[in-house]
């Protein structure tokens, strides 16, 4: 009877359990930002990596600092204020003054994340929110998008301020007048981040290697990115008389890919089952090329994910799948009971 | 017809979603099974199957033999239980098992001698009806882990026509080998089985299936039905949880199991492999359900691999006769990794339905800390009901019985594939259990 004195675990099943955790998951989703960024900051000069440097650590900062005032565990080990800090910082223009970094951290962290419950209870991307809350606050910071410090740069407005002066159509045959004096950048460019715009979003083919990425270790489904890319491609193909080059630019300009491949397909705001991501990037596209193609704003990313943030839990409840087994008598019968 | 058979129809007609690919850990896969000395004590629980448990009929102090009904009761849903040694019985209290509830159990001083009962005649089996009897008589219950008694499955009324027989070597739960061995060791006692009950139950058509990572297996079994039309050796992909009874006939056969229906209803038996096998032996020779093959297998126990044993049999002394442990382990499991129950202590006895008995390390032992959901959405991805655990699990904390009905909650088999692939760590299962008694308790009302 001696080894009744050793205690084993006793714990539901199952007993075996795979070993990737939530760290392990947010640090994926690190590496795959990390071409972005490092494009950012060969795009606009070291002080990319300062706004970068700024938003991390003021993002973990405040997460601790309210998990220590509310006495709550810590929760920085999971690295999820990292991801929301880097997000941030790739959503805003280099130029932008520290404190407002900060703002735009403790908006995101306290704000949006820690006020709705913490990890997986936000409705709303933090990054995106707090990019909103600070380009309606301080719209002048905001949307002063200084050139690239490589040669050869464009320098003036962005892409899509430059596009959205005429209807589709008719910037469509302006492109190629506009490259030749300068006003917009080729399409090379555009792809490698030779051109105006915010940290982490100029470089196309940087951030198409971090989901590539993202894609390979499983972190996220293709539903949400090939949807929302899909729809805008084809939405500006038909509103630009089916133009090639006009529908490329607008696929690589602005947040789109930054925001179709890492805030929209975000786990906590987007739906959870297969049909509801399809509608939900549906609807993320349509929203972008609305506000881009009909709205005073040049840029429509953050403001569709938020919106159809906001309509998940609705998405999720009209798209609920069918489980094994599920019979259309059966529910004859609840509505009977009913 | 063979070109046909082996090349199209031995594919899994369907694949069901979901599942997880678990580790297979089979390490006892190559090592014959051997028969383990009969131990001192037996005790021998009146609770081994789903169901009314049995009263004892024999009291302290009686001499019994092996094979002798030693419990039994009269409700349906039940069978009886059968001495699996010859001796003096010592005591007739309530007993621990493993799983930690309370039953009365029988315990026998083992007297050496193994004398087999007088009253073991091989049953006169002619048609369903004496097969069922038979069946029951022989105290089988389902020996891949559930403890169903069989006889129940084969009694099925003549407005649901059963036209095929599915026989589940699937294991594939990881570490446990007992049906892999009974397909390399006693393939003939299978067939002889499936024979039979395709002859008395009237089946069209017998699909044995196994997972594709156990060649060995699927080769012996399709050599030996390799002149048998009716007779298909499917090899499933090995992807847990392929034997659960509804993936199996989907896999198997196409057709899908409705909600809270049973494969009876799609006109398909499920049975155990090692259970038709016991069945052949039953018929021929008459001996009850008296001793099954365990895997006793983990990372901290010294000699891995798979033994008879007499039923009854204490865990320790099973343990013991693999050497014991190597480390002092952080978990004891009785059956699966994914499934089983996870036990204080080893001093519980061997039941029909256990499979095996594991010991594992820290590090095997699925000790994950729990953290906040992120809504990834690996456990819906992972889920083979299609449900989505984390869902469920909010509204089980809010117990909306309603909604919780709606969400397919009933459906889960608490497979564990949600928990398994969760990177929160989360107790899906528990989450599951809890789900499905807040619409159980709501149905009553």
């Amino acid at each position: 009877m001696e080894e009744n004195k050793t205690l084993y675990t006793v714990s539901a099943s199952p007993h075996a359990k795979n070993s990737t955790g939530v760290t392990g998951v947010m640090l994926d989703v690190i590496i795959a930002l990390l071409p972005a960024g490092i494009m950012g900051a060969v795009t606009f000069g070291l002080r990319a990596l300062a706004v970068i440097g700024v938003c991390v650590g003021s993002a973990v900062l405040f997460e601790f600092l309210y998990t220590k005032i509310m006495k709550k565990p810590t929760t920085l080990g999971d690295l999820s204020a990292v991801v929301t800090g880097l997000l941030l910082a790739y959503n805003l223009p280099v130029g932008i003054p520290f404190w407002m970094c900060v703002i735009g951290s403790f908006a995101a962290i306290v704000v949006v994340k820690q006020f709705f419950g913490g990890l997986g209870q936000n409705f709303a991307n933090p990054a995106i929110t707090a990019r909103i809350v600070l380009l309606v606050s301080f719209a002048g910071a905001m949307t002063a998008y200084p050139a690239s410090v490589l040669p050869d740069a464009v320098t003036g407005a962005t892409p899509l301020g430059v596009l959205g002066t005429l209807p589709a159509k008719e910037a469509a045959a302006q492109i190629g007048a506009w490259t030749a004096n300068g006003e917009l950048p080729t399409l090379t460019q555009m792809a490698f981040g030779i051109r105006g715009g915010c940290i982490g979003e100029v470089c196309g083919a940087a951030l198409l290697l971090g989901g590539l990425y993202l894609l390979i270790r499983r972190v996220i489904n293709w539903r949400i990115p090939v949807c929302y890319l899909g729809t805008v491609a084809v939405f500006m193909l038909i509103a630009s008389g089916f133009d090639l080059t006009y529908t490329a630019y607008e696929l690589l300009s602005g947040g789109l890919l930054l925001g179709a491949i890492f805030m929209a397909t975000d786990y906590t705001t987007s739906p959870i089952n297969k049909t509801g991501k399809l509608v939900f990037g549906i609807g993320c596209g349509l929203l972008t090329c609305v506000i881009r193609l009909y709205g005073s704003l040049p840029e429509g990313v953050s403001y569709s994910i938020l919106l159809m943030n906001i309509l998940t839990p609705l998405i999720e409840k009209a798209t609920m799948p069918k489980y094994f087994g599920k019979t259309k008598k059966k529910k004859a019968k609840e509505g009977k009971a009913a | 017809m063979a070109h046909i058979r082996t090349d199209a129809l031995l594919k899994a007609v369907k694949k069901g979603k979901g599942g997880i690919h678990a580790p297979y850990h089979k390490i006892t896969a190559e090592k014959e099974t051997v028969r383990i000395p009969a131990p001192e004590f037996v005790t021998l629980p009146m609770l081994q199957h789903i169901g009314a448990p049995c009263t004892p009929t024999v009291k302290k102090g009686d001499y019994v033999c092996v094979g002798q009904v030693i419990g039994d009761s009269d409700k349906f849903l039940s069978v009886p239980i059968h001495a699996s040694v010859s001796g003096t019985v010592e005591s007739v209290q309530d007993v621990k098992l493993a799983n930690g509830t309370m039953a009365p159990a029988v315990k026998i001083k083992n007297d050496g001698e193994m004398k087999l009962w007088e009253g073991i005649v091989p049953p006169v089996v002619n048609n369903k009806e004496d097969l069922v009897k038979a069946i029951r008589a022989s105290g089988l219950v389902g020996l891949g882990g559930a403890g169903f008694p069989s006889f129940v499955k084969l009694t099925v009324s003549d407005d649901k026509p059963i036209d095929t027989l599915v026989v589940n070597a699937a294991e594939c739960e990881p570490y446990i080998t007992v049906d892999y061995r009974e397909c390399i060791e006693n393939s003939w006692d299978i067939y002889s089985g499936v024979k039979t009950l395709q002859e008395l139950l009237s089946l069209k058509k017998v699909v044995i299936a196994v997972e594709d990572n156990k060649p060995a297996a699927i080769a012996v079994l399709k050599s030996i039905a390799a002149k048998d039309d009716s007779v298909f050796v499917m090899g499933l992909k090995s992807r847990y949880p392929q034997g659960a009874e509804k993936m199996m006939v989907l896999s198997a056969t196409g057709r899908t199991v409705p909600e809270g229906k049973l494969p009876a209803d799609v006109g398909v038996i499920v049975m155990n492999v090692a259970s038709v096998a016991f069945v052949a032996r039953y018929l021929k020779t008459g001996k009850p359900l008296t001793s099954r093959s365990v895997t006793v297998s983990g990372d901290c126990v010294k000699e891995p691999m798979n033994v008879r044993v007499p039923i009854g049999t204490s865990l320790r002394d099973i343990v013991d006769f693999c050497g014991g442990f190597t480390q002092e382990p952080a978990k004891l499991i009785s059956g699966g990794p994914m499934m089983g129950t996870a036990i204080t202590s080893l001093d519980v006895p061997l039941l029909k339905s256990n499979n095996a008995v594991l010991a594992l390390s820290a590090k095997n032992a699925g000790l994950k800390k729990e953290t906040a959901c992120i809504r990834c959405g690996r456990c819906h991805e992972a889920c083979p009901m299609n449900l989505i655990p984390t869902n469920i699990e909010k509204y089980a904390l809010k117990g909306d019985a309603e909604t919780l009905a709606s969400m397919g909650t009933m459906v889960c088999m608490e497979c564990g594939s949600c928990a398994y692939s969760c990177p929160a760590g989360k107790p899906l299962v528990q989450y599951m259990r809890l789900a499905k008694s807040i619409v159980k308790e709501a149905a009553k009302k």
